[in-house]
């Protein structure tokens, strides 16, 4: 490039050159999914939301087929592995708020979870002497309570940045977990039991959402990730998504830039912590059960596997993730003393083969940058074809490797 | 300062060669509090220690909106760290900074930012993984005020300003001419588009003073005139420049004033003819071949 002093190409010629490195460094980038890519991006808007609709579909059918090799059974019931995947999945895609599109790397996340199974064992268990309320509404209420503490450990370790925060983090996450050992009132190994769940009994008068029944608690956490996906999505387009990528970039850059990168990233924290209160409030009730043995630095780092392996900053991909990494042990249970060494094995395949995640796209940050783009494209189409320039040049500057 | 003033009215000839409404969405109205020709930036005193070291020692002098000031000297004179310290980066260990008569004491770096001091970096800090566009709008976000919920919810402001946002940020990047690239990724973007970005992405924080931090490094000749043209015309678009420039020929072609540093001391503040015939500066600094390596 330019920036090398010495004999120098022709001015045109060079620009040429330029234009082909970048042309052919984003080629490779995208792998083979590149082509795939661009042609859903070509689609037009109610195509694509017509596939989605199909896909989501599908995925509500899941636990009902139980579809041979891809199911867990006999080693595991089929549907309720299907919601222990949902409920990864909502984590993931939590915790793709914190990591993914603020960069923050959050090794104690389980604390949030944890947190919020508390609040709904704690509100709707016969075990708790406290205020008890309807299952459904410890959702907000653990969700709000879990926010509350991620901005109360945001504020004074959000000053630290990369493995110092990981490290604190890390802390945190072991701190609320043995604070659920020693703090009387939160039951240590007895727990709670017969925490609640949604209302509804079916005709046989058992209840709908039976611990033993996958199906409706499956749907139900579907129907949460889809909408936390979708708030997500209006997040991320928007200056806060763009603020958070800012920060995940080049912090000092964003600062400048006049972006309180502070008030962000616990905003970030808070948001990533309230999903994560919400996604343990809904598995405390599909359990039945909470106490102090399922919170471990373990399960944490899990969740940050899920993201990474999904691919960080996406939330189809972080879906993905969460439901794989859940899948994995489930699928071989049947040889279980060998579950996580083929889970170490497939983790570490996906990562040589594709280190940037299952769906490495990136974020569309602009609400209304559709139009612009397709302009600026078409422009450059019509530029081309008027001085005949050779056809090396496709599609040329759409929209590189846009996301869903 | 008088082609400053012209620069107000009629349309000058810098601005001749962009589409009007590019240049006016480039500089919306803005709110500044000093007329052309007085101080919009007072630098008073500054003084910088890093343990023992005295990066910058009593350095003061103004800038006067609507000109192109050049801040030069050898390496090692502390051109950048006055910047930074200017840019609240650093904290000065003594002296002021004020813009519009304002201290920017112990102010927030993006509360700087929005004050109306916007600034580019020697080493290019675009955000890599976004496209030229977003760069852009990130910029533009500085003077936006949709909340987490508004975003949330997309309220109308929201919408508003996500509108607004893709056309001001798409005639930024016509301004500095580089508008065919807005959806590639920034760091696909060739050297010198990264630069015009950079200066397009400060430009949209709708900066009354624009600092950059040597803008021309790594450009040959060719590209340097380029930059020398969107430089004036960013002037003439009613934007104050500061410029941190080794190369020589740049600053004497483009800067109305000339400030010079050596060794974090303030050694002569004045026109371009009158610091080239000086023969401090020239024994301190012109006295070296130019044409080193940038």
């Amino acid at each position: 490039m330019s920036f090398v002093d010495g004999p120098k190409i022709l001015p045109d010629a060079e620009s040429d050159r330029e234009k082909l490195d970048v042309e052919s460094q984003s080629k490779r980038k995208g792998g083979w999914t590149q082509p795939l890519r661009d042609r859903w991006n070509l689609l037009p808007r109610p195509v694509q939301w017509l596939w989605l609709l199909i896909v989501v579909g599908m995925a509500y059918l899941l636990p009902v087929f139980n579809i041979p090799l891809l199911t867990t059974e006999p080693g595991n019931d089929w549907p309720l592995a299907c919601f222990t995947m949902s409920s990864f999945a909502l984590i993931a895609v939590g915790l793709n708020v914190v990591i993914g599109y603020a960069g923050l790397l959050d090794l104690g996340y389980v604390a949030f979870f944890a947190i919020g199974s508390y609040t709904a064992a704690m509100l709707t268990s016969p075990d708790s002497p406290y205020l008890h309320i309807p299952y459904l509404w410890t959702l907000p209420v653990a969700m709000g309570v879990a926010m509350f503490f991620g901005v109360v450990l945001g504020i004074p370790t959000l000053r630290l940045r990369g493995d110092y925060l990981a490290i604190v983090t890390l802390g945190f996450g072991e701190i609320v977990r043995i604070l659920a050992t020693i703090i009387p009132a939160l039951k240590g190994q007895v727990g709670f039991q017969n925490v609640g769940h949604p209302p509804g009994v079916t005709a046989a008068g058992q209840p709908i959402f039976a611990n033993s029944n996958g199906t409706p608690w499956y749907w139900m956490t579907l129907t949460i990730i889809l909408i936390v996906m979708l708030l997500a999505g209006n997040l991320e387009r928007s200056r806060v998504g763009r603020s958070w990528i800012a920060i995940r970039e080049d912090e000092d850059a964003a600062e400048i830039m006049g972006v309180p990168t502070f008030k962000y990233k616990v905003w970030a924290f808070a948001i990533g912590a309230a999903v994560g209160g919400l996604s343990g409030a809904v598995f405390a009730g599909q359990v039945g059960f909470v106490n102090n043995q399922k919170f471990d630095v373990q399960t944490s780092i899990l969740f940050v596997a899920a993201v990474v392996l999904g691919g960080a900053g996406n939330k189809v991909g972080a879906v993905l993730g969460g439901a794989l990494v859940a899948y994995i042990p489930l699928r071989f249970t049947a040889i279980a003393d060998y579950k996580y060494f083929i889970f170490g094995i497939a983790l570490i395949i996906i990562m040589i083969f594709r280190p940037q995640g299952l769906i490495p796209a990136r974020q569309r940050l602009l609400a209304y940058g559709r139009n612009a783009y397709q302009k600026i494209a078409r422009k450059s189409a019509s530029n081309g074809a008027s001085t005949g320039s050779p056809p090396d040049t496709p599609a040329p500057p759409a929209q590189e490797g846009a996301a869903l | 300062m008088s082609d400053s003033t012209s620069a107000v009215s009629a349309t000058p000839p810098e601005l001749a060669d962009i589409p009007l409404e590019v240049a006016e969405a480039a500089a919306p109205d803005r709110e500044i509090a000093v007329e052309v020709g007085d101080n919009i930036m007072e630098i008073k005193n500054l003084t910088m220690k890093f343990g023992g070291l005295v990066a910058l020692d009593d350095v003061s002098f103004n800038i006067k909106r609507g000109e192109i000031l050049g801040l030069i000297g050898p390496n090692g004179a502390g051109k950048t760290t006055c910047f930074n310290a200017m840019t609240g980066v650093y904290k000065p260990t003594s002296g002021d900074v004020l813009l519009e008569g304002i201290s920017l004491k112990g102010v927030k770096q993006h509360r700087i930012t929005r004050r109306g001091l916007a600034r580019t970096f020697q080493n290019i800090r675009l955000f890599g993984e976004m496209t030229a566009l977003e760069n852009v709008v990130v910029g533009l976000d500085a003077r936006h005020r949709t909340s987490v919920i508004g975003a949330l919810l997309r309220l109308p402001r929201h919408t508003r300003e996500e509108k607004s946002a893709v056309e001001r940020g798409m005639a930024l990047l016509e301004f500095v001419g580089i508008a065919d690239h807005a959806g590639t990724l920034s760091r696909h973007l060739p050297y010198g588009h990264q630069r015009r970005l950079e200066i397009a992405r400060a430009l949209a924080t709708d900066p009354k003073v624009l600092c950059l931090d040597e803008p021309a490094a790594g450009f040959n000749p060719a590209e340097k005139e380029e930059l020398m043209v969107l430089i004036r015309r960013i002037r003439a678009d009613g934007y104050t420049v500061l410029l941190i420039e080794h190369d020589m020929r740049l600053v004497m072609g483009v800067t109305d004033r000339i400030v010079v540093l050596e060794f974090g001391k303030k050694l002569a503040d004045d026109t371009p003819v009158a610091i080239r015939n000086d023969p401090r500066v020239v024994a301190a600094y012109l006295g070296e071949p130019d044409d080193e390596p940038a």
